[in-house]
């Protein structure tokens, strides 16, 4: 495998409640560019603990977490937050879209804050990407006005607004009926391999699990099993800056 | 930065009642102030200025701040005296002809010099202690308002020739003398002339309406009986803020008492200090009670929106972005209760400057005194912009810092 796209070693994440709870629990994990990763385990064995602490959304207790082979630690949260606007997307169970905002004007938001692009070039490619996943006609609409799994959509399409190459998704089909849980897992399947993006996502639906990539089974914070389905996919984009093209600020 | 702002307007537009109560609180508070201030300014400044216009700007008697120095004093180290009298109290000031062409020659203003007489003036039975003050009326005019004050007769017809006066409208009723009556007024000295009535006056200011009586330089020293005496120089200036500069100089050159009109109403002055003081300290009172309600909307809409701060930040919000969005909802609260307090302060002191009513004992209609100045403005909408921002901050700060991971799970 090529450096890996993100990697946790010996990972321990522990609450300091007054009964100190450990959530993840020295684990050992590396993605590769272009891999669809699922992530399963029992309520309350550390499944989004482990998606959150990749994401770097929130800081080990011990371990490292490296994206790109650059470790996190030493970031300030102004970079880490630099690292998350560029290099990843995140997709919630709910999907967490803000409702005084039109559906393009969501997807928007993460195009608008790093500012790369100008409004027009951003209105085009919001509209771009939410026209490759249905939603064509909504994108004047507020959220509350679509469906559940149109709203998971908007939720992917902002993940995948700045063109990150990781996607992390905290049950993304959780909330969803079956139909449109299989119109959203197709979309994660289709992302993950485009240009090298890699998709993991915390899943308790074994059927998914299933027919993903590979599958990454914990239990109390501890990986039981790692399993790799296909071998890895190859990885339509040179790597930029990283090896997976995560620029880092 | 523009869509920062756009999610703080979105905030404030979703808590519109809440926004609007705490706007209307800045607004009282920065309209009141404003007023409050343009009157306590207003009613400062009109008394300075009659203050001012009423009294010279430098007044130099023939006083000493502390006793001459005595010969024996300077010739022996260790010297005590005591029950010290000059033979002779040639009270006044030594070669006024020197002295006025000394002061001539760098005031930047004009100068008259005058001999103060006490004595009393009688008429018709009637006697009243009065204040003389002998001057040289075109001299007077250059320093005071005099003619203004003028109600029958012209203060330049004591020029007329013989002992003529002009006397307050208060002592001539007293007395029950009119305009071209004859008064006889007798000094201290227990010299009595007969004058003429040739105008009457009213300052507004009750002792000098009831006591003064001006007459020309020379009947006073007449009265005084010392010729060519002076006793007192007063000096009106373009400038009444260089009042205390002009009297140390003149001080320091004669080696006689001078009074600036700041010296001479220092202890009004210090009130008014403290009165601004404790103005200030109420206006800033009142607009931190008005941030309160800030701090209050602020407060509860960063609760509302932790779920929001949480997903932007995992977009890739920073935490001084987020800071940046709830201190701009303060801010947008606070400029807009600013700008519109602004408006208010200046409609309560346009109204209030046409307020008339009247004194019991003056026949002139006043207003209430109000000051038009952009500093009042500054002041009240600069603090109301600061206590908004602080408002905005302390809640903001606190949302920021949240971690994201906790209000997620609590979502999920």
């Amino acid at each position: 495998m090529s450096v890996p796209l993100v990697e946790a070693r010996g990972v321990t994440r522990i609450l300091p409640l007054t009964v100190p709870v450990r959530l993840v629990e020295d684990v050992d994990l590396a993605v590769g560019p272009g891999e669809l990763v699922a992530i399963t385990g029992p309520s309350g064995s550390g499944k989004s603990s482990l998606l959150y602490l990749l994401g770097i959304l929130d800081a080990p207790t011990s371990g490292e977490i490296l994206l790109n082979g650059e470790k996190t630690h030493a970031m300030t949260s102004d970079q880490r937050a630099a690292l998350r606007l560029r290099g990843i997307g995140f997709v919630f169970q709910f999907h967490f879209l803000l409702p005084e905002f039109s559906v393009i004007d969501n997807v928007a938001i993460p195009m608008r804050r790093l500012g790369a692009l100008s409004g027009r070039e951003i209105e085009a490619r919001s509209a771009d990407i939410l026209t490759r996943l249905g939603l064509a006609d909504h994108m004047r609409k507020r959220p509350e006005q679509l469906s559940g799994g149109q709203r998971q959509r908007v939720a992917v399409a902002r993940a995948l607004a700045n063109d990150p190459p990781l996607i992390l998704a905290d049950e993304p089909t959780g909330s969803l009926d079956s139909a449109a849980s299989e119109q959203v897992f197709e979309i994660l399947s289709d992302i993950a391999g485009q240009d090298g993006k890699s998709v993991i996502a915390v899943t308790h639906d074994t059927d998914m699990a299933e027919r993903m990539d590979r599958r990454v089974h914990l239990i109390d914070g501890r990986i039981v099993s790692d399993e790799r389905r296909r071998p890895e996919r190859p990885t339509g984009r040179a790597p930029g800056p990283g090896a997976a093209g995560i620029p880092l600020e | 930065m523009r869509l920062l702002l756009e999610i703080a307007l979105t905030h404030v537009r979703g808590r519109a009642r809440q926004t609007i109560v705490s706007v209307a609180g800045v607004t009282l508070g920065v309209g009141f102030a404003i007023a409050m201030a343009a009157l306590m300014q207003g009613s400062q400044d009109e008394f300075v200025t009659t203050l001012i216009d009423a009294m010279p700007h430098v007044q130099i008697t023939d006083e000493t701040r502390t006793p001459r120095t005595q010969p024996a004093e300077r010739a022996y180290a260790a010297v005590e005296i005591h029950g010290l009298r000059p033979r002779d109290d040639p009270r006044g000031i030594l070669n006024p002809v020197e002295a006025l062409a000394g002061l001539r020659s760098w005031v930047p203003g004009a100068i008259s010099a005058g001999l103060n007489v006490s004595g009393v003036a009688r008429y018709g039975g009637t006697d009243r202690g009065v204040s003389i003050l002998g001057i040289e009326p075109e001299d007077e005019l250059r320093v005071s308002k005099i003619a203004q004050d003028m109600t029958s007769g012209k203060f330049s017809d004591l020029v007329g020739g013989g002992f003529a006066a002009v006397i307050g409208d208060s002592l001539a009723e007293r007395l029950g003398a009119g305009l071209n009556d004859s008064i006889r007024i007798s000094a201290s000295t227990g010299v009595a002339r007969n004058f003429k009535i040739v105008g009457l006056f009213h300052t507004g200011v009750v002792a000098t309406d009831e006591t003064m009586v001006y007459v020309r330089l020379k009947s006073a020293q007449v009265l005084a009986a010392r010729q060519n005496a002076v006793n007192d120089i007063r000096i009106r200036l373009g400038d009444p803020d260089a009042a205390s500069a002009v009297a140390a100089r003149a001080e320091e050159l004669l080696a006689l008492k001078s009074v600036s009109w700041q010296e001479a109403n220092e202890s009004i002055l210090e009130a008014f200090a403290v009165r601004n003081i404790i103005m200030y300290t109420v206006v800033a009172a009142i607009l931190v009670v008005a941030g309160f309600g800030i701090f209050n909307i602020v407060s509860i809409i960063t609760h509302e929106k932790a779920r929001d701060i949480a997903i932007l930040k995992s977009i890739g919000f920073r935490d001084r972005d987020m800071r940046l969005v709830f201190m701009a909802e303060g801010a947008l609260m606070g400029g807009l209760g600013g700008a519109l307090g602004a408006g208010l302060g200046a409609a309560l002191t346009a109204y209030m400057g046409t307020i008339e009513f009247e004194f019991r004992e003056a026949t002139e209609v006043t207003h209430l005194p109000v000051t038009w100045n952009w500093i009042h403005y500054a002041i009240a909408v600069g603090l109301a912009l600061a206590t908004a921002a602080l408002a905005g901050y302390l809640p903001a700060r606190r949302a920021a810092q949240g971690n994201p991971v906790d209000i997620i799970r609590g979502a999920t």
